[in-house]
């Protein structure tokens, strides 16, 4: 944690994010400097202490089929769509 | 007719409601003309209430039902069926929700009236409402002010009685920041208390949804409503729903109230501090036991939070690609476009500078460095909280350490304004439960909040503690001037 260095564009197009220059020259000043912040947390020392866990784990329900949105609900915000189905550009040559 | 009840609050609403001084119908008008007269001057709503489908939902109204007849603002983050849910985001810009929210479909069974869509940041990251395509909100203080954030709709809306109470989301203080802000009721219950099914998902650890009233009884009532174990969210909790209502019944007569030292730090406003401290002597007098504790891991929980959230958010909003919903980019070159464009066009640059901050902790090299260490930390926080109410019931801190800022003054400095939040931020940290309530105001009559924190499942102790505040001080009967 000690350099805190981040390559904005490689991080953006890791999350799919376009980005102009402008905005990654902000971003690039932005994240040094909140990185800095974070990094504070070199300080503590936390051998052996376990990771976080709340107050509520895994509420698991029965496996068993329930009521469930109807297709045309459930597809009523796709931006495009036929025969039940979301429409994409090709992927696959 | 020239009566008003738009300052009432839902509890008193309700007996007028039962007793048939007032029919649903004429609350419902009232308020549409108090938001007609109001909203331009604060911008509250994204949304303002449809008056006809309002008026139709009042008429039917079950006085009967716990909010037979009580319209109450939502969140723009959180589902209710039929109506739009953009969360603020230009990228969910007509998109028109498909079902209703656990705690949507709650409120609804308990007879309420839905009253439009609150602004907030942009999926709930901020602490100002000032990234929001639709714009800022204003305080109703000061309408030169922000109203705090995320929720800052809500509050602005609860605040400027223009609405009888709100719904909001709670991640790092996104409830009770701005309750305190615009002098109202915020709280945040406690990790697993409300469902989180149909709330759009910022930091899944962290969220939690909660009412914004203008009086405790009131918060003690919609928490009632809206608690509960869920089958649709396996992080909601299998316990019993207490009555709320009744605990706050209690006097503070042997309640152990603990003050930490680490919340009383530099940089607080002096405002603030005395006020916080009348706060604490007006407690000793009203028989509550005053403890110091310390939570000693405080300083770290900003840290901690700018790498858990955003981490969760990276993963969430991975979802808005252009594909299932939203605005999708119109030609795109293949699919990769699709998803690339439509999220830079899409998001606005707080999103996409947490989003961007999220990958990097969770990517390879960097994984263990931030986010493991990260949940360690926040496992210290947790365990901080566990030994301080060994010692104490319920916890007294500022919720905010400034009241309402300018509007535009922390814009240009992400790091300055995340640390707006650092009172709020270690409870969802830690899971357990906050309240903020009124009390009292600086020179320039810009409302100051108590926060009020409560172990795990402890929200009968912070209610029951707030309530007798509220009882003994005038503050929460204050109107803003506009």
């Amino acid at each position: 944690m000690a350099s805190p260095e981040i390559d904005v564009r490689y991080v953006a197009d890791l999350a799919r994010l376009d980005l102009t220059d402008a905005e990654a020259a902000t971003f690039q000043k932005q994240l040094s400097s909140i990185l800095g912040y974070v990094a504070q947390l070199e300080k503590v020392d936390v051998s052996g202490v376990p990771a976080f866990s709340g107050p509520v784990v895994n509420n698991l329900r029965e496996d068993v089929a329930g009521e469930s949105l109807p297709v045309e609900v459930a597809l009523s915000n796709a931006p495009k769509q036929d025969n039940n189905l979301i429409v994409v550009p090709k992927m696959i040559e | 007719m020239s009566a008003h009840f738009y300052t009432e609050s839902v509890s008193s609403l309700r007996r007028k409601l039962a007793a048939k001084e007032v029919t649903p119908l004429e609350v419902a008008n009232d308020l549409l003309a108090r938001i007609e007269a109001v909203d331009p001057k604060l911008s509250a709503y994204n949304f303002k209430p449809d008056a006809e489908k309002v008026r139709a939902a009042a008429a039917a109204a079950d006085v009967s039902k716990p909010l037979g007849g009580v319209p109450i603002a939502i969140k723009d983050v959180l589902n209710v069926e039929g109506d739009p849910c953009t969360c603020s985001s230009k990228l969910l810009h007509g998109y028109t929700a498909p079902y209703d929210a656990t705690a949507i479909a709650k409120l609804r069974e308990a007879g309420a009236v839905f009253v439009g869509r609150t602004n907030m940041d942009e999926f709930a990251m901020g602490s100002s409402t000032e990234n929001s395509s639709w714009g800022v909100t204003r305080n109703p203080w000061d309408t030169e002010r922000i109203p705090g954030g995320s929720s800052g709709g809500s509050a602005a809306a609860v605040g400027g009685h223009e609405a009888f109470a709100a719904l909001g989301s709670d991640t790092g203080g996104s409830i009770r920041q701005p309750a305190s802000l615009c002098g109202c009721v915020g709280l945040k219950p406690t990790y697993g208390r409300v469902s989180r099914y149909g709330l759009v998902a910022f930091a899944s650890s962290l969220d939690q949804i909660g009412p914004f009233t203008k009086t405790v009884e009131d918060a003690a009532l919609l928490l009632e409503v809206i608690s509960g174990h869920d089958p649709k969210d396996n992080t909601s909790a299998k316990r019993p729903v207490p009555k709320y209502t009744d605990a706050i019944k209690k006097d503070v007569r042997g309640l152990k109230l603990g003050v930490p030292k680490e919340y009383f730090i530099s940089g607080i406003d002096p405002e603030v501090q005395s006020a916080i401290k009348a706060a604490i002597d007006q407690y000793a007098k009203l028989g509550a036991e005053i403890v110091d504790i310390s939570l000693p891991n405080t300083e770290y929980a900003c840290a901690v939070y700018y790498i858990i959230a955003p981490a969760e958010a990276s993963a969430n909003l991975a979802r808005f690609d252009g594909v299932r919903y939203g605005a999708r980019v119109k030609n795109p070159k293949d699919i990769l476009d699709v998803y690339r464009s439509t999220r830079a066009q899409g998001f606005g640059p707080e999103v996409k500078r947490r989003i961007i901050l999220g990958t990097y902790v969770l990517s390879s090299g960097y994984y263990d460095a931030y986010y493991n260490r990260a949940q360690k930390v926040r496992q210290l926080i947790r365990q901080d909280f566990t030994n301080a109410f060994q010692k104490c019931d319920a916890i007294l801190t500022p919720t905010s350490p400034t009241a309402a800022f300018k509007i535009g003054e922390k814009t240009s400095d992400p790091l300055q304004m995340y640390l707006a939040d650092i009172f709020t931020i270690a409870v969802n940290l830690a899971g357990v439960c906050g309240v903020s309530i009124p009390c009292g105001f600086t020179q320039g009559k810009l409302p100051i909040g108590l926060q009020i924190i409560g172990a795990e499942w402890g929200e009968e102790n912070i209610l029951r503690a707030a309530h007798a505040y509220e009882q003994a001080t005038p503050w929460h009967k204050e109107l803003p001037a506009i």
